[in-house]
C-alpha cells in the first residue's frame, strides 16, 4: 500500500523542520507579547492622564497602529525603513507596537472602571501616588483586565503567520515549503502539513486560555 | 479650661469653576473635641472635609494642623494625611485584599513601621470591633456595616491625631448604622478628635461637643451639641431641625 499521506508530517527532517518553525512563531509571540504587556500597562497608566494633549498623542497613536493594517506595518518597518535588522527583530518591533497600542486600550479602560473612591482611600491613607498605582489600581486592574489581554496575546500569535511575508521562516512557510517539495509524491500533503499546523497553533494557545480562566476563577473565590 | 488647638481652619473659600461651595469658613477643633457638621445636602459639610486632607484643592484661606499650615501650595500630603484619618461614605477596602492587609498597608508602606508590631495593633483594634476572626476574609464576604467598621479600623491603624467621618452611615443599610455609631461613640470616649459629618441627628446629639450647621457654604451657627439641639438660635437652624421632629408634625 503506498505511503498515506499522513508520512509527509515525519518524513526525513520534515517534523525537526516544523517544530523548529513553530519556535520562531513562539519566538516572535513570546517577546512581543512580554514587551506590550510591560509597556501596554505604562501607555494605559499615561492614556489616563489629565493633560489633554498627552491623551491626544496617545489616541492618535492607537488609532493610526488600528487603521494600518500590520501587513503594511511591516512592510513599512522591512522595506521603507530598510532597517536591516533582519526579519525577526522587526517582526518583533512590529508586533510590539501593535500589541502595546492595543494593550494600553485595555489597561485605560480597566484603570478607568475603578471606582474613584479606591485612589481616594489610598490618598487619605498617605500613600503616594505612586504607592497608589503599585498596591491599588494596578493589582486590581490586571484583575479586570485579564480577559481582554488574554485574548490579545492569543491574536498576537496568531497573527505572527504574517511575518511570511517579510522573509521570515516560521512555522507556516516551513510548511509550505515541505508540500512544495512533496506535493508531486503525495498529493494530500497540504491537507496533513495544515492539519498539523493547525494542531500546533491550538497546542500553544490552549495552554494560554486555560491558564487565564484558571486565574480569574482564583480571584473570583 | 482651653484645650489646645488641633485643627484650625480660617477663612476657607473653596469653588468649582464660578460656583462657590465654601465661603469663608472659621472652624477650631480642639484635641479632643468632637466636632459634628451639620447641614442640608450640598451646603458643602462634605467638602470641608475633603479640603481639610486635601483630597479637594482650595481658593483661599488657611488650614493649620498642630499649629503647621497645611494649606500652602508645598504641602507634602502624603505625609500630613498619615496624621488625619478618613473614612468615607462608600467605605472603600480594597478588594483586592484581605481585611488585615487592608488594615496594614498604611502601616507598612506609608509609616514603614515593622510588620509584627503593626499587626499587633491591627489585631487588638479588630478585636476591639469584634471582627477579629474575619481577619482573613475578603471585604466582598463582609456586611456593609462591618465593612464600615474596617474601614474606620484602617485609619485607626495609622494612629492619626484627628479623624474625619465623611457620611459613614449614608450608604448602610438601617439594621447595620447602630454597630457602626456604637464605634465611633466608643472613639469619642477614649479622646479621640474627630470632625463628623452626619445625618443622624440622634447620634449627633450624643456624640457632640460642638455643632457647627453649614448653609449654602457658610456657618450659620456654631454651638454647644446640647444648645443648638435644644435652643437653636437661628431661623435656618430651627427649620432645619423641624424636618427631622415628627412627634411636633403629629401632636
Amino acid at each position: 500500500m503506498a505511503s498515506s499521506g499522513i508520512n509527509v508530517i515525519f518524513e526525513g527532517s520534515n517534523l525537526l523542520r516544523l517544530l523548529n518553525g513553530l519556535l520562531v512563531t513562539a519566538r516572535i509571540a513570546l517577546v512581543s507579547v512580554l514587551i506590550s504587556g510591560v509597556l501596554g500597562i505604562v501607555l494605559g497608566i499615561v492614556m489616563t492622564s489629565k493633560w489633554k494633549a498627552v491623551r491626544s498623542v496617545c489616541r492618535v497613536y492607537l488609532e493610526a497602529v488600528r487603521i494600518i493594517p500590520i501587513l503594511v506595518w511591516l512592510f513599512i518597518f522591512y522595506f521603507t525603513l530598510n532597517l536591516e535588522l533582519g526579519g525577526e527583530v522587526v517582526s518583533i518591533m512590529v508586533f510590539s507596537l501593535w500589541g502595546t497600542a492595543e494593550m494600553g486600550d485595555i489597561v485605560r479602560g480597566a484603570v478607568g472602571s475603578l471606582p474613584k473612591h479606591q485612589r481616594e482611600s489610598g490618598a487619605a491613607l498617605g500613600l503616594t501616588n505612586v504607592q497608589i498605582y503599585r498596591y491599588v489600581i494596578i493589582p486590581q486592574t490586571v484583575r479586570r483586565l485579564l480577559p481582554a489581554a488574554i485574548n490579545l496575546a492569543t491574536r498576537m500569535i496568531k497573527t505572527t503567520s504574517l511575518v511570511v511575508l517579510i522573509g521570515v521562516v516560521e512555522v507556516l512557510k516551513v510548511g509550505q515549503q515541505i508540500i512544495e517539495r512533496s506535493i508531486l509524491e503525495v498529493p494530500t500533503a497540504s491537507f496533513w502539513i495544515y492539519g498539523f499546523i493547525f494542531l500546533l497553533y491550538f497546542a500553544v494557545c490552549y495552554p494560554v486560555s486555560l491558564l487565564s480562566k484558571r486565574l480569574e476563577r482564583k480571584w473570583q473565590s | 479650661m482651653e484645650k489646645d488647638i488641633l485643627l484650625e481652619i480660617k477663612q476657607l473659600h473653596k469653588s468649582y469653576d464660578d460656583r462657590t461651595v465654601l465661603d469663608g469658613i472659621d472652624l477650631q477643633v480642639h484635641k479632643g473635641e468632637v466636632v459634628v457638621i451639620l447641614g442640608p445636602s450640598g451646603c458643602g459639610k462634605s467638602t470641608l472635609l475633603r479640603c481639610i486632607n486635601g483630597l479637594e484643592p482650595i481658593q483661599s484661606g488657611e488650614i493649620s494642623l498642630d499649629g503647621q499650615s497645611i494649606s500652602s501650595a508645598g504641602t507634602q500630603w502624603h505625609l500630613v494625611r498619615q496624621k488625619i484619618g478618613m473614612v468615607f461614605q462608600s467605605y472603600d477596602l480594597f478588594p483586592h485584599i484581605t481585611i488585615l492587609e487592608n488594615i496594614l498597608l498604611g502601616p507598612l508602606k506609608v509609616q514603614k513601621r515593622s510588620r509584627e508590631e503593626a499587626r499587633r495593633q491591627a489585631e487588638t483594634l479588630l478585636e476591639r470591633i469584634g471582627l477579629l476572626d474575619r481577619k482573613n476574609a475578603y471585604p466582598r464576604q463582609l456586611s456593609g456595616g462591618q465593612k464600615q467598621r474596617v474601614a474606620i479600623v484602617r485609619a485607626l491603624c495609622m494612629n492619626p491625631e484627628v479623624m474625619l467621618f465623611d457620611e459613614v452611615t449614608a450608604a448602610l443599610d438601617p439594621e447595620m448604622v447602630r454597630e457602626v455609631l456604637d464605634v465611633m461613640l466608643g472613639l469619642a470616649k477614649q479622646g479621640m478628635t474627630m470632625v463628623i459629618v452626619t445625618h443622624e441627628m440622634g447620634f449627633a446629639r450624643a456624640v457632640a461637643d460642638k455643632v457647627v450647621f453649614i448653609d449654602e457654604g457658610k456657618i450659620v451657627e456654631e454651638s454647644n451639641a446640647e444648645l443648638f439641639f435644644t435652643d437653636p438660635k437661628t431661623d435656618r437652624a430651627k427649620q432645619f431641625l423641624n424636618i427631622f421632629n415628627f412627634d411636633e408634625e403629629k401632636g
